[in-house]
């Protein structure tokens, strides 16, 4: 049994949803965003979307397009990042923890390599945001190999043959998003359709979904569990607290300014998006 | 991968050249790529798309462009009476650039597509100008992104751009250069694909742009190919394009792939130098990675983060490079060679002295490396005839050229006239 396998199962005998925040390692400091990741496994995440930093992030939008770059002003690396998933690992052990990587970052290490030292220091998936199915495979065979779960997006209004696509190679669970473009709370999460969305993906009976993109309130995220998701993803609006907080201009590193402040905000926006889970 | 079911599907035409090349983009990117694919080869089939097309070459850029052979130059004892240096003029296209050829194609693609916008990036403002220029003819919308500095840097092709209609969006994300304007179009190509195609400016991004920027650029050679044996009455030895994302050279390149005795060259920005790190070398860098859609060289550091590449030449400034040239310099069909900004100032001198051309900064490194060969050739006792793709005329750099020689007069050409 995955810690995916045990959450759903968990979660199903709960009634609820799972709410899974997507924070960016490094950003704007490895022991930063410690405290961030911890506080929001407390507000009540029941899984992890961690980002590594990427100097060229195109699937994303404004809000954490700078969030890669204040990591990296801040001096992130992957072996930083390997240090932070296992921080977290070993003060959460059942927490499902996934990445989100850009594909140069496994291309540049060695994909087995890559994979390796990912599932060692304790992630349970990887998505590649750049890479679909059509070019996955060696990616996804070195995750097998390494005991990582490879995640893919099923787009929106995507044909029958990528969902498929996306359904078969996608372990762990499918990245589903219900609206074109990139991340961002500049275009809302599309409510309309979303059990279209939900109920073309399962024809294929694939791993459970997770709904993402433009999801930035409650009403967001009972919706998406009321159309039929496993469980919904906020980045951008989480990301936006953590920036509101941040002082440092680009290229400049950042710091937190008051992280009991941002522990507050972070609380109060997280529980509420959790409690939003509770199926009706 | 075209032949055998895909998982995620598969494309019509190959989408590498060896190992390089591919589609990392998002999924929800692939039906567009799919889409302008297919467009791409119905069009190909189609004799009123190539008469078409044909039409707007001839009667609206002025092809085909002329071939000049170099009056006074190489200069006596520098290789005068052993090499003949002949120039693909490209200046003279519509526009004053290559580019413009393979963006009529790709507008008559979109309108195929019943595509209503055009999204375009930047750098210098050549490819921008050009996508303008025929968005105004087609009376199609045009966004283009460019990098804040670059619009700082570039005014005049920024109000060109706007005089022609095109909404010119400053990217401050970033380095706030090409590189980021790719990322920004991008996004909003992402989000907007339905009514939007992005007319990629250069032979590399995901397939199919590589392919279709250069089957589109092919006419370069085509005709070059024709003027030499016209001419000289046989093939040259020589053939030499600059290279930044690579499509003026591919274009050039093409139509000599398969003939083996011709030796292909292409010239990367050396910057100060090679182990300067200030520079845009990106094969001769050496080193691959994946980077705005394509596996292909790329300058990056050792955890994938990509670098900033540096050139006098704001045209040849990306850090990437096509996959076909990646390709080419890996099966070792051609050759890419590192031209400092000191070379390139030299040649463009040389050119405007003693031809009476102004060359674009880029093209100078072309005919830097010209001047090299034919300095080589003498030493050597050898007769060459080397073809330089001239892509790009020299206007948009008279400014930036004047101000780089007041600060370096060491630079400025001695006049031995």
């Amino acid at each position: 049994m995955s810690r995916y396998d045990d959450l759903f199962a968990r979660l199903d005998t709960a009634g609820e949803g799972a709410f899974v925040p997507f924070i960016m390692l490094s950003d704007p400091s490895p022991e930063e965003a410690f405290q961030i990741i911890s506080t929001a496994i407390e507000a009540g995440a029941d899984a992890l979307e961690l980002g590594v930093p990427f100097s060229d992030p195109v699937a994303d939008g404004p809000t954490v397009a700078e969030s890669h770059l204040r990591a990296l002003d801040g001096g992130a690396t992957v072996d930083s990042a390997l240090e932070q998933i296992k921080r977290v690992r070993a003060a959460y052990p059942e927490v499902p923890i996934g990445m989100l990587i850009y594909g140069n970052v496994p291309f540049t290490r060695g994909l087995d390599r890559f994979y390796q030292e990912f599932a060692e220091a304790g992630a349970d998936s990887i998505l590649l945001p750049d890479v679909p199915v059509r070019e996955g495979a060696p990616f996804s065979a070195a995750a097998a190999a390494a005991g990582i779960d490879p995640i893919y997006i099923a787009p929106a209004n995507a044909s029958e043959k990528t969902l498929e696509g996306v359904s078969a190679a996608s372990k762990g669970y499918i990245y589903a998003i219900s609206r074109d473009g990139v991340t961002g709370t500049e275009r809302e999460s599309s409510t309309d359709g979303l059990s279209a969305v939900v109920d073309n993906i399962k024809k294929f009976d694939g791993a459970p979904i997770f709904l993402g993109f433009g999801i930035s309130s409650p009403q967001h995220v009972a919706d998406a569990i009321a159309a039929g998701a496993s469980g919904a993803i906020t980045g951008s609006a989480i990301t936006k607290i953590i920036a509101s907080h941040c002082e440092g201009e680009h290229p400049n590193p950042s710091t937190i300014r008051d992280m009991d402040g941002l522990k507050k905000d972070l609380t109060e926006f997280i529980s509420a998006m959790k409690a939003a889970t509770k199926k009706v | 991968m075209t032949e055998k079911e895909n998982l995620g599907g598969s494309t019509l035409l190959p989408a590498y050249f060896g190992e390089f090349g591919g589609q990392f983009v998002a999924e929800s990117l692939l039906p567009a790529l799919d889409q302008l694919e297919k467009a791409f080869v119905d069009a190909t089939n189609s004799p009123e798309f190539r008469e078409e097309l044909g039409g707007y070459l001839r009667d609206y850029l002025g092809r085909p462009t002329p071939l000049t052979e170099c009056s006074n130059l190489p200069l006596s004892g520098e290789g005068k009476g052993f090499a003949r240096i002949f120039l693909k003029r490209e200046d003279l296209v519509h526009g004053g650039a290559h580019k413009t050829n393979q963006v009529i194609g790709q507008v008559l693609l979109a309108k195929r597509m019943g595509k209503t916008r055009i999204i375009a990036e930047t750098g210098a403002g050549q490819h921008g100008t050009a996508t303008a220029l025929a968005c105004a003819l087609m009376g199609l919308e045009c966004v283009v992104y460019m990098g804040a500095k670059d619009v700082a840097r570039q005014q005049p092709n920024v109000y060109r751009m706007q005089l022609h209609g095109a909404k010119v969006i400053p990217v401050e994300s970033g380095s706030g250069t090409l590189k980021d304007a790719v990322n920004e179009a991008l996004r909003d190509w992402t989000a907007t694909f339905h009514e939007s195609h992005y007319l990629l400016g250069t032979a590399a991004g995901p397939h199919p742009f590589p392919t279709i920027v250069r089957e589109f650029h092919k006419v370069i050679s085509e005709e070059a190919k024709a003027q030499m044996l016209e001419r000289t009455g046989k093939l040259p030895d020589v053939v030499v394009a600059c290279v930044g994302g690579g499509s003026n050279a591919i274009g050039m390149f093409a139509d000599f792939i398969d003939d083996e005795g011709v030796e292909l060259v292409g010239a990367e920005p050396a910057g100060e130098g090679l182990d300067s790190g200030k520079h845009g070398a990106t094969i001769t860098n050496g080193q691959i990675g994946i980077l705005h859609g394509t596996r292909s060289y790329l300058m990056r550091n050792s955890d994938g983060q990509v670098e900033e590449s540096y050139s006098i030449s704001a045209g040849l400034d990306y850090p990437g490079v096509g996959p076909q040239h990646a390709h080419l310099h890996a099966t070792g069909r051609a050759t890419y060679v590192g031209i400092t900004d000191a070379e390139a100032l030299q040649a463009f001198q040389y050119l405007a002295r003693y031809e009476g051309i102004i060359p674009a900064l880029e093209s100078s490194h072309a005919f830097a490396y010209a001047l090299k060969r034919a300095k080589t050739a003498e030493e050597e006792g050898q007769n060459l005839t080397i073809l330089v793709s001239l892509s790009g005329r020299g206007d948009k750099d008279v400014d930036h050229v004047r101000r780089t020689l007041e600060e370096n007069p060491e630079l400025i050409l001695k006049d031995n006239r």
